[in-house]
């Protein structure tokens, strides 16, 4: 089996994949890091949003191979310590969540359009999302949420 | 598990477009392109297929690259993502309708893996670059251990899931030709939701307009009929005319009699057919405002 290395949250790993592993695999399964989901199998819920080299992706939508030497970061390593992100710290405060199993693609993804569009209109951050599936909140929080970190990820 | 689900799946991604034409054709149909993954991964999880070799074509050079042809045209690697193409400083600008299209697919997270050549050789005839591709003119350069061969994008696809690509042979780029001024192009299509749903309608039209008058016109539809379909009369229709009501009613006539749809949850036959001459003409209209109709 073909060996894969990349940097997860900053930490250096590696491991033996088939050619068939996705990445989302690869991160719950042999790092077990399970705060990425698995809400679907057609790569529409956006449960697996992940960073790859600063870029927010499905990890469900590509091959462990794929992200050979690739820098990963996954909602676990968001935080710093004990302190929240500032998008975490945003969804906690407006109830961005209430079951939670949306929410660490929609943070990952949330911190991604933040970063290259900090002054994305209501109408904008609803247009980003729609890779991002949530059955319980109705979006509203999470569009309040996502506002909200707009102003406290710039500070 | 059945036999074919065990058996594992190698990976290769090759630097050179050479080595990926010899490990395809080797592979004797075992080997499956993978460009985003967007249509192959969902496939393969759903066990449609289960290829013994995937094949990234994503770290080779000429088929990542966006260039500008020496005719003034553009150079579209076959494997480049809409969110890559979105970002090009000029090509959204002489090709509107075919970026439009292509960013349709999925939201961005599909958009920063999806590319128009996947798009074509998964042969949806719903695919949204498709018809625009095809209004365009656009060609595509195809490599295979035969050597290379150019086809226009319209001879691709030859039923749902089927493209007229030999065993072996990969697509490398699009050639979008020169645009002459006073055209532009345009691309809409139905759909029941807002966001993230398939075409039940698609319609590309690409136009030239001088002193009012349409000079030349390329018009495609998707989702209507078993390939993406080029409507010659409805180009004909709109050419030498002011795009008044008449000229447009003739084009959407044309529109409707080249529709053989299926009836599915998405659309009945009368509706994929009415909504076809609607389309093209919000389409032909919006080209034509780009074109700078006067
Ligand atoms: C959530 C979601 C939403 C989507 N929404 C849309 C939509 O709105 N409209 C739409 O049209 N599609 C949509 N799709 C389908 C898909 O994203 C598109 O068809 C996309 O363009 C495929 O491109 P890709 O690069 O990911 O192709 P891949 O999955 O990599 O490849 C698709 C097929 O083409 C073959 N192939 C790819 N490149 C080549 C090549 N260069 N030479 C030979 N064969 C090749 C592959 O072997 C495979 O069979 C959606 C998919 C998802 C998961
Ligand atoms: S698990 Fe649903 S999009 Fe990845
Ligand atoms: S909070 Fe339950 S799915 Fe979003």
């Amino acid at each position: 089996m073909p060996t894969v290395s990349m940097t997860v949250n900053g930490k250096k790993v590696s491991g033996e994949v088939e050619g068939r592993t996705l990445l989302v695999q690869f991160l719950r399964e042999n790092l077990r890091l399970t705060g990425t989901h698995v809400g679907c199998d057609t790569s529409q819920c956006g449960a697996c949003v992940v960073h790859l080299n600063g870029d927010s992706v499905k990890s469900c939508t590509m091959l462990a191979a794929q992200a050979d030497g690739a820098e990963v970061t996954t909602i676990e390593g968001l935080a710093d310590g004990e302190t929240l992100h500032p998008m975490q710290e945003a969804f906690r405060e407006h109830h961005g969540l209430q079951c939670g199993f949306c929410t660490p693609g929609m943070v990952m993804s949330a911190v991604d359009l933040v970063k290259k569009n900090p002054k994305a209109s209501e109408a904008e951050i609803r247009e980003w999302l729609e890779g991002n599936i949530c059955r319980c909140t109705g979006y509203h929080n999470i569009v309040k949420a996502i506002q909200h970190a707009q102003t406290t990820m710039s500070a | 598990m059945t036999g074919s689900l065990m058996t594992d799946i190698r990976y290769l991604a090759p630097h050179t477009l050479d080595e990926a034409v010899s490990a395809y054709a080797d592979a004797a149909g075992a080997a499956r392109i993978l460009a985003g993954g967007t249509d192959l991964l969902v496939q393969m999880r759903s066990g449609m297929i289960s290829p013994g070799l995937i094949l990234d074509i994503k770290k080779i050079s000429e088929l990542t690259e966006i260039s500008e042809t020496p005719e003034g045209g553009f150079r579209v690697g076959a494997a480049v993502s809409g969110a890559v193409l979105a970002e090009h400083p000029t090509f959204g600008k002489v090709w509107p309708g075919v970026l439009e299209a292509l960013n349709l697919i999925g939201s961005t997270q599909i958009q920063g893996r999806a590319s128009a050549g996947g798009n074509l050789c998964n042969g949806s005839p719903a695919g949204d670059s498709v018809p625009a591709m095809i209004a365009a003119g656009a060609t595509v350069t195809v490599q295979g251990p035969g050597g290379r061969r150019d086809i226009p994008v319209e001879a691709v696809p030859v039923g749902p899931g089927r493209t007229n690509l030999a065993p072996g042979e990969i697509l490398v780029s699009f050639t979008l030709p020169p645009r002459a001024p006073g055209s532009s192009d345009a691309y809409l299509r139905m759909i029941p939701r807002t966001e993230m749903d398939i075409a039940v309608v698609g319609c590309g039209v690409n136009l030239s307009m001088k002193d009012g008058v349409c000079t030349a016109a390329r018009v495609a539809l998707g989702a209507v009929a078993p390939t993406v379909v080029l409507v010659e009369d409805a180009a004909k229709a709109l050419i030498g005319s002011k795009l008044d009501d008449a000229a447009l009613e003739a084009a959407a006539t044309a529109c409707r009699a080249a529709c053989h749809p299926i009836d599915d949850k998405r659309g009945t036959i009368v509706y994929r057919t009415k909504v076809a001459g609607v389309l093209l003409k919000r389409t032909a209209g919006i080209a034509a405002d780009r074109a700078g109709r006067s």
